[in-house]
């Protein structure tokens, strides 16, 4: 808990000169709570097969459409910034993926999470769960209508704050595609201070977290508009291209 | 190939938002040809690990994977392959579900702490070209057993594909 900032910066920067990578360091102590999470051994390399060559479909019977409104359906406005993250969902080929599953949680304006576990002095919304959920559409796209989340204190190391983040789950075609990660906003000096989010330790593969302002889909009098698009990992369905495509 | 968005970590606050009724129940609990797929998830040090996500996709009983919607309203929907299941305090997981016709469950393993997510395979017991050590174990009950380890002398064995 003695552990300064200033500490785990240093840190920071030694293993960044080390070892650039544009996946996340599993083994990354300036996160502590890494320490006993982070396999040891190499992956084994393998070709998927059977289930993994398939996501798990969702479709309208999973998802309503009011469940990408994080602002309604609570019985008043949330507290905050009224903020439209938009974007679209690629493969690695470029190729959008259509239908799927996108969710959605984040904390409140205020830097609180609806949940239990959030131990943070800070205020909760009753107007505010953070929770979200939307199928993309025919082209990849997705959109959530939110407030923007507040950073928060946790525990790493004396005076942590995370950086403002929504965290997104996503599905590809293939299971292997699998992907959970979180958005940052542009501009946040907590970002270079935040180990969780320097664990991508080549600066361009950060940056492929941030979203942009997004002024075209700003609304007069009315919210923000951010454009955060992902890329999943590469489909080894590339060659079954269906010929209606 | 377009630059893959990375991951980050699950992190503590997951459960209002990943978790849903059902979620770890492909079919229902203690339905006729059902069975329970369970274990723990522990650390390097043998503890628990209490705030991890496993989710499970696999094929039917005849080795069909569903293309299935309604995982998240499973009420009176089919067979969708795909489950879902946050760790409790004693870091355990379970689904109910068949035994599927192919060889093994997919398994992706999320956690706080755990900065990207991994893969991994429960094969059946006796499976044919099982990886070693991924081999769920058959309890008295009839229950198949499968614990996780991130690290430590009997750390789990973690995939990459090509393409990933």
């Amino acid at each position: 808990m003695t552990t300064s900032q200033h500490e785990i910066s240093d840190e920071i920067a030694k293993i960044q000169a080390d070892t650039p990578t544009g996946a996340p360091l599993l083994d990354f102590a300036p996160y502590r709570s890494t320490r006993l999470r982070h396999p040891t051994k190499e992956f084994q390399q393998v070709d998927p097969e059977g289930a993994e060559l398939l996501a798990p479909v969702f479709g309208h019977s999973d998802v309503a459409a009011a469940e990408s409104d994080l602002t309604i359906g609570r019985g008043g406005e949330p507290i905050g910034e009224r903020i439209r993250v938009h974007g679209r969902v690629l493969d690695g080929d470029g190729r959008p993926v259509r239908r799927q599953l996108v969710e959605i949680w984040q904390a409140n304006a205020a830097g609180r999470y609806s949940h239990q576990g959030d131990q943070h002095p800070a205020p909760l919304d009753p107007h505010f769960t953070g929770v979200g959920r939307c199928l993309t559409d025919d082209d990849g796209w997705y959109s959530f209508t939110s407030i923007k989340p507040g950073p928060y204190p946790w525990r790493n190391h004396h005076n942590a704050w995370r950086p403002a983040h929504i965290h997104f789950s996503l599905f590809g075609t293939d299971f292997t595609q699998r992907l959970i990660t979180q958005m940052y906003f542009p501009g946040d000096q907590l970002l270079a201070l935040d180990p969780i989010a320097q664990s991508i330790t080549d600066p361009a593969a950060l940056s492929r977290l941030i979203a942009t302002y997004d002024h075209s889909r700003s609304e007069h009098e009315w919210l923000l508009g951010y454009r955060w698009d992902i890329v999943l990992t590469g489909s080894h369905a590339t060659y079954l291209e269906p010929s209606d495509d | 190939m377009t630059e893959a968005t990375p991951g980050q970590t699950v992190g503590p606050f997951f459960h209002h938002a990943l978790a849903f009724p059902g979620d770890s129940e492909l079919v229902p609990f203690g339905s006729a040809g059902s069975v329970v797929l369970h274990g723990y998830v522990y650390d390097g040090a043998g503890d628990p690990v209490p705030d991890a996500l496993i989710e499970i996709r696999q094929a039917d009983a005849a080795g069909v994977v569903p293309s299935t919607g309604g995982s998240l309203r499973r009420r009176g929907a089919r067979f969708t392959g795909w489950g879902r299941c946050c760790t409790d305090g004693a870091g355990h997981y379970w689904f109910s579900t068949v035994e599927p016709g192919l060889p093994f469950f997919a398994v992706t393993v999320f956690a706080r702490g755990l900065l990207d997510r991994l893969f991994t395979r429960i094969y059946l017991p006796g499976a044919s070209g099982a990886v070693d050590g991924l081999v769920a174990a058959r309890e008295d009950d009839g229950r198949l057993r499968f614990d996780i380890h991130l690290q430590g002398p009997s750390e789990t064995v973690f995939f990459k594909f090509p393409r990933t």
